[in-house]
């Protein structure tokens, strides 16, 4: 079958098989191998990507349910549209050491940006609970608590700008 | 010069950048040509005779390629799939070993084993086909525990090895301990188990493997921490490659924690099978297929006894554990709970002596092989555990016991009764810091205050020391390794001044092309952005021994070290020609060649330069060109280690332990990027802590079939689980590194375990709990508080 959806930004039209899961699409068709696939009982949260604007975990979705939404996946997130720069979640994770393998880096990225939306004060106890569908196995959390709070902070900054 | 950020500095990483932007190029990722998919079909059944395949329906499937089995590989006469050391027991009988075939022959050891590899033109054709493989089992009874393995009458894996004992290992000075033992003014003892651990690196096992019949090469791309050790295992001892036709690329690697350091079958399957069907081939994991087949680790029973004298001197320790092999040996797998494991019973105490004996036994599980601390964190469970109980008999402060044991600073270098001798270290001065860090002092305050809301708190401490930077070949080749253990680094300079270093060790987050950067940069004057790290693909690396064992930046970073020298002395004598002086007055500093005592110098891009334009360059004495290369083997073990306080506190009407403060002082050595190394030590801690509250790999005894096979059925720690962690350092130099370093990749999950079951005893002891095995689940704690002696209830 054909849908449509706007895939970072863009208009995109693909055709896929109805059983296709957002996940497989977007590594296998679309190669975009940014959204990682860590487990096959979405526990890990590695691939986790905004549907509409909301985190999802794209193993879990199949790719008809995209046909008329809006779908963001870690490619297309960003600094400033049209500049090189990185998304001030992304800068903060760099800065404050919240990634080692980078595995699970893309979905907790996804899923911290979606925390920070939702809410514009976290609490260390807002983020950890947050973060409780991505599992991270390399950085024992701590640096990734870390950079979320900072990174929502610059995202407010950036907003009051 | 440039922008030099050398030791000591944390500059951000230089792999981040494409992890940040979903720019990773990790093995799943990558597609090639005309690429078909691999399934592997596993045994559902634990133990069973396989009197056959049938192919027939599953070659018939649309888009079935080849259906291969054990019948194929024997007809090809494949090799077995080595396991690297061979220990002995202590007539130097040397362990049983028997053949592990890549696909199954004859009988099926463990769910999970494999027994046909399918090839379809795409994965869900590869899947639909494997169903209609009809494989005829003739099931046996599985022996999952080292208990049960071990009795008369269980189950028996293999015909030649009697009660599945693979070897009886031993170490130390059983007499010298017999006679301690009845010396002392008390003995504490002590039964336990540490349990059985899936290492779950984020990205699953995967594998792409292509022949390229113009040039009869094959390319293997693979998960692997090590892929140079793979293309010699794989290529000379099974699949009979020259090693010059296999190329073996590593490149992003998701996590490894161990799990990716051995050489599996299914590498040696699809890079077989890629010749066969002349189709490149791309085999992924599923996290659930991962659990059956990715290597396990720890699973000890362990019984203990240590004899003190009235002052709580520890005069012999004691330790008979059982460990399990799973079904097969794996590359390291009988190495791990005897000489990794063994060798650190003397942890940080001048226990005069010391005896261990390890039965190591075939089960029908998983093998079972290193995983991040392997053998350690067993080592310093038992000891540590042991400490606290013969405190708590003895009525000695759990502090006090273990200061009146430890080797103090200046005692080193120490010589342990077990085989190892510390180089340097300072315990105490790690206890100290920790006690302060972790406001010990004000403990009674918190506990007051948790008992007031009717919560038990504990406080645990674990001082240990581990063994790291595997490994001294010579040493190793005594306790049986077969390879060698060094690390080699060729530094490239480039006419232009800037460097790739092509390494042995592998990089799946420790940060190595960050550190390594670091070395270059402070030990030539280049800017930091003007090196570049190579590491993972056979064609561009000289060789390596890969990363485990805290090895990397021991190692590893020995071998850069060198081969920077190297290119400093080269580049003296470059200098010396151009600036027409000998080359003794030649002085390297920051990143120029100048002479002794004037002003005339020559910048290191100029050297370069020289090296590569040699229009005026002393030919006659020197090559061309600035690249060095180096091999580095170390003459001991590195020996890190610390002090961790681990603060619980449990909710009696639940069973639940929150681990409410963490506290880490660890020494390892020179630190060169803070940022780091901090990093490491967070992660180590949270994957022992889950060791020791959350996770367990639990078999059915009788069917072996793997109870916890997922993510649903595995606890891993989450973010919601950790405290903020105070973790710092204490260092004292190594002696015998070449900038100093220990390593500190598994002092985390080495010292943590201890520390938090430490704690859980500590927050129950007043209900007269002794001991608690882990991982300490709400269901085991509120099972233990049903069945206490004293009433659950708050002080």
């Amino acid at each position: 079958m054909q849908i449509s959806f706007t895939l970072n930004g863009r208009p995109t039209t693909v055709d896929v098989e109805p059983a296709t899961l957002v996940a497989e699409l977007l590594r296998e068709q679309l190669n975009l191998t940014g959204t990682h696939i860590g487990c096959d009982t979405s526990q890990c949260g590695a691939c986790v990507v905004h549907l509409n604007g909301l985190p999802v975990k794209s193993c879990t979705l199949l790719a008809p349910a995209l046909d008329g939404a809006a779908l963001l996946t870690i490619e297309g997130l960003q600094g400033a549209p049209g500049s090189n720069e990185m998304h001030p979640m992304q800068e903060s994770f760099r800065e404050h050491h919240g990634l080692q393998c980078g595995f699970c880096t893309p979905g907790m990225l996804m899923t911290a940006v979606a925390l920070a939306a939702e809410k514009p004060n976290l609490t260390e106890a807002d983020v950890r609970h947050g973060l409780e569908g991505n599992i991270c196995r390399c950085t024992g959390y701590q640096n990734i608590v870390v950079s979320v709070m900072a990174g929502a902070a610059a995202m407010n900054a950036a907003k009051g700008e | 010069m440039g922008n030099v950020i050398g030791i000591g500095a944390s500059p951000k990483r230089k792999e981040d950048q494409r992890f940040l932007t979903g720019r990773g190029n990790y093995v799943s990722d990558i597609k090639r040509p005309g690429m078909t998919a691999g399934v592997f079909v596993r045994s559902p059944h634990g133990h069973a005779i396989l009197r056959g395949i049938d192919k027939a329906a599953a070659l018939t499937a649309p888009g079935v390629i080849a259906v291969l089995t054990g019948e194929d590989v024997a007809a090809d006469k494949l090799g077995s799939l080595p396991c690297g050391w061979g220990i002995s027991d202590a007539k130097g009988v040397p362990m049983k070993e028997p053949p592990f075939p890549m696909l199954a022959q004859g009988k099926v050891r463990f769910v999970g084993d494999m027994v046909a590899f399918v090839i379809a033109e795409t994965p869900e054709q590869a899947n639909a086909a494997a169903e209609l493989l009809t494989v005829d089992y003739e099931v046996l009874p599985s022996v999952v525990g080292v208990l049960e393995a071990v009795r008369p009458g269980a189950p028996q894996l293999f015909d030649d090895v009697p009660n599945n004992i693979c070897c009886d290992w031993e170490l130390g000075d059983k007499a010298a301990v017999e006679t301690a033992f009845r010396k002392a003014a008390h003995v504490a003892k002590l039964s336990l188990v540490n349990n059985r651990l899936i290492g779950n690196p984020m990205e699953p096992r995967a594998a792409i493997a292509e022949y390229e019949p113009g040039t009869d090469r094959f390319t293997l791309w693979t998960t692997s921490q090590f892929p140079h050790v793979v293309r010699f295992l794989m290529g000379a001892l099974v699949l009979n490659i020259p090693q010059h036709k296999l190329r073996v690329v590593a490149p992003d690697v998701g996590g490894g924690f161990g799990v990716k350091q051995f050489h599996y079958g299914e590498e040696a399957v699809i890079t077989w099978a890629a010749k066969r069907v002349m189709r490149p081939i791309k085999w992924v994991a599923s996290r659930s297929e991962g659990y059956v087949s990715d290597r396990h680790g720890r699973d000890h029973v362990t019984e203990a006894e240590l004899a003190l004298d009235e002052t709580g001197k520890f005069l012999a320790f004691r330790v008979n554990t059982l460990a399990n092999m799973g079904g097969y040996l794996s590359t390291f797998g009988p190495n791990i709970p005897t000489n990794l494991y063994g060798p650190l019973l003397g942890g940080v105490y001048m226990t005069p002596a010391i005896y261990c004996n390890v039965k190591v036994v075939f089960t029908n599980t998983v093998p079972v092989d290193a995983y991040r601390g392997a053998g350690r964190p067993e080592a310093t469970f038992v000891l540590e555990r042991m400490v606290d109980v013969a405190a708590s008999e003895m009525g000695i402060d759990r502090v006090e016991i273990r200061r009146r044991n430890m080797i103090p600073k200046e005692a080193y270098p120490y010589q342990t009764p077990v085989l190892v001798q510390y180089d340097s270290g300072d315990p105490m001065g790690c206890l100290d810091g920790a006690l302060v860090a972790a406001d010990v002092k004000s403990f009674g305050i918190r506990k007051a205050a948790s008992a007031s809301k009717g919560k038990f708190r504990g406080l645990g401490y674990s001082t240990y020391v581990e063994a790291c930077g595997l490994a001294p070949s010579r040493f190793a080749g005594r306790l049986g390794a077969r390879g060698g253990l060094y690390e080699s680094a060729t530094v490239r300079v480039h006419p232009t001044g800037q460097v790739t270093v092509m390494i042995g060790t592998h990089n799946h987050g420790q940060g190595h092309e960050t550190t390594f950067a670091q070395i270059v940069s402070e030990k030539l004057g280049v800017s930091f952005e003007d090196v570049d790290i190579v590491f993972g693909d056979t064609d561009r690396v000289q060789f390596g021994m890969g990363t485990y064992g805290s090895r990397s930046l021991v190692v590893g970073g020995a071998a850069l070290s060198k081969a920077t020298d190297k290119v400093v002395a080269k580049g003296r004598k470059i200098a010396a020609h151009l600036l027409e002086a000998a080359e003794v007055d030649i002085q390297f500093e920051a990143g120029q060649f100048s002479v002794a005592g004037t002003d005339r110098m020559k910048t290191f891009e100029e050297i370069a330069g020289a090296a590569y334009v040699p229009h005026n360059y002393p030919l006659e004495v020197l090559e061309p060109g600035l690249e060095e290369q180096a091999y580095y083997d170390p003459i001991n073990f590195t020996y890190p280690g610390g002090c961790h306080i681990a603060e619980v506190e449990v909710d009696p009407e639940t069973g639940t332990v929150t681990l409410v403060n963490y506290t880490a002082v660890d020494d390892v050595g020179t630190v060169i990027n803070p940022m780091i190394v901090e990093g490491q030590l967070h992660g180590g801690i949270v994957q022992g802590v889950g060791q020791a509250l959350f996770e367990n790999a639990v078999y059915d005894e009788g069917s072996g079939q793997l109870l916890s096979g997922s993510l649903m059925d595995y606890c891993m720690p989450r973010a919601d689980h950790m405290p903020m962690m105070k973790v710092s350092t204490h260092s004292t130099l190594c002696t015998h590194t070449p900038m100093g370093v220990k390593g500190c990749g598994e002092v985390g999950t080495i010292g943590s375990p201890a520390a938090v079951i430490n704690a859980v005893v500590d927050a129950l002891s007043h209900l007269g709990v002794t001991h608690v095995d882990m991982p300490a689940t709400p269901n085991r704690i509120w099972r233990l508080l049903q069945n206490a002696s004293l009433p659950v209830a708050a002080e």
